[in-house]
């Protein structure tokens, strides 16, 4: 490889030579993963292995990894270039989702709590 | 030297002035667009699936005097569900994966097995729903209801159209062949249902676990 440029002007435009993506393997293991996390999951919610008050945040973390491996191993969202955008376009949309979730909690919670003369929920 | 030749030696590690969408190299192969421009449609679809979340999340203890989640939700069909959903996830991303490397027969078998199993998901929520309707949880009952009505029933939609564009697609295939269109049709199919798949583990763990626990 002295000469890498060589290597990507040599193809005539609208050309569209093979790039496998994903191997057989990578979604094996992200369906391991995924089920590992999903059994978790419901072992969770459903014993008191976790401290009780912090099995909603237990569950929560199980989620987050589950969407990680989701993600990486099925949807292929890596650290190459041709990822670069894909992964921008997720943070805002991931902000966005954020936003209207976590903001709809609060000021509803908020209101909730200012409301008068209404019976304990 | 023949480009197939020189592609089998292109370093892991792309200098980055040389990088497609980073600046470099030229134009980004259309199926990299493509998948791009259906990437910005799903994630236009995770905001409205956020709204729909923060809707139950604010609603989900007004239930009117009605049944509460926990008398409601049978974990151990979110369970079966969780698992058609995911292993379907899987064969189809195997699927499209076969037809990519030009076999059509093992993209049929696994179209057939993600199909099979999105319909087994399909059948079990369908169930439950009539279910809760029957016993007089239907939509109309509260507020948590409406909300819980709304949220799964957009995801149950939205898996039933995934199935209908999958046998539309596996008529294209069949009728003409994996040329490339074809395959970048593909590959936004299963950017939608691997998608779909994401939005589940927010319904089973934020509807089904959290609710059914507390």
């Amino acid at each position: 490889m002295s000469n890498p440029e060589h290597v990507f002007d040599d193809r005539t435009p609208g050309v569209e030579e093979h790039e496998p993506t994903a191997s057989y393997l990578s979604y094996t293991v992200g369906l391991g993963l995924a089920i590992i996390a999903t059994i978790a999951s419901f072992i969770v919610a459903q014993t008191n292995l976790l401290w009780p008050p912090g099995i909603p945040v237990g569950l929560i973390v199980l989620a987050l990894a589950q969407i990680g491996v989701h993600l990486v191993f099925f949807l292929h969202l890596g650290s190459g270039p041709d990822s670069t955008n894909n992964i921008l376009a997720l943070a805002f949309g991931v902000l966005i989702v954020f936003l209207v979730i976590t903001g709809s909690v609060w000021i509803i919670a908020n209101l909730n709590t200012n409301m008068m003369s209404m019976p304990a929920q | 030297m023949t480009i197939a030749t020189t592609l089998d030696r292109i370093p892991t590690a792309v200098p980055t002035e040389l990088a497609r969408g980073r600046g470099g190299g030229g134009p980004a192969h259309r199926r990299i667009v493509v998948a791009y421009g259906f990437w910005i449609f799903i994630l236009s679809d995770m905001i409205m699936f956020s709204a729909l979340f923060a809707a139950y999340a604010v609603l989900s203890s007004n239930t009117a005097g009605g049944p509460t989640a926990p008398e409601l939700f049978n974990l151990r069909n979110v369970f079966i569900e969780t698992m058609c959903l995911l292993l379907s996830s899987y064969t189809c991303g195997i699927g499209v994966l076969s037809a990519e490397r030009g076999r059509p027969t093992l993209f049929l078998v696994f179209a057939a097995f993600t199909f099979a199993l999105g319909a087994a998901f399909l059948f079990i929520e369908a169930t439950e729903f009539a279910g809760m309707v029957a016993t007089g949880a239907g939509p109309s009952r509260s507020a948590f209801l409406s909300s819980f009505f709304t949220l799964v029933g957009t995801h149950g939609v939205h898996v039933a159209s995934g199935l209908v564009a999958l046998v539309y697609l596996v008529a294209q295939v069949l009728v003409k062949g994996l040329r490339a269109a074809v395959l970048r049709r593909l590959l936004c199919w299963s950017l939608f249902w691997h998608a779909l798949d994401i939005v589940w583990v927010g319904v089973f763990t934020l509807v089904y676990l959290m609710g059914g626990h507390s």
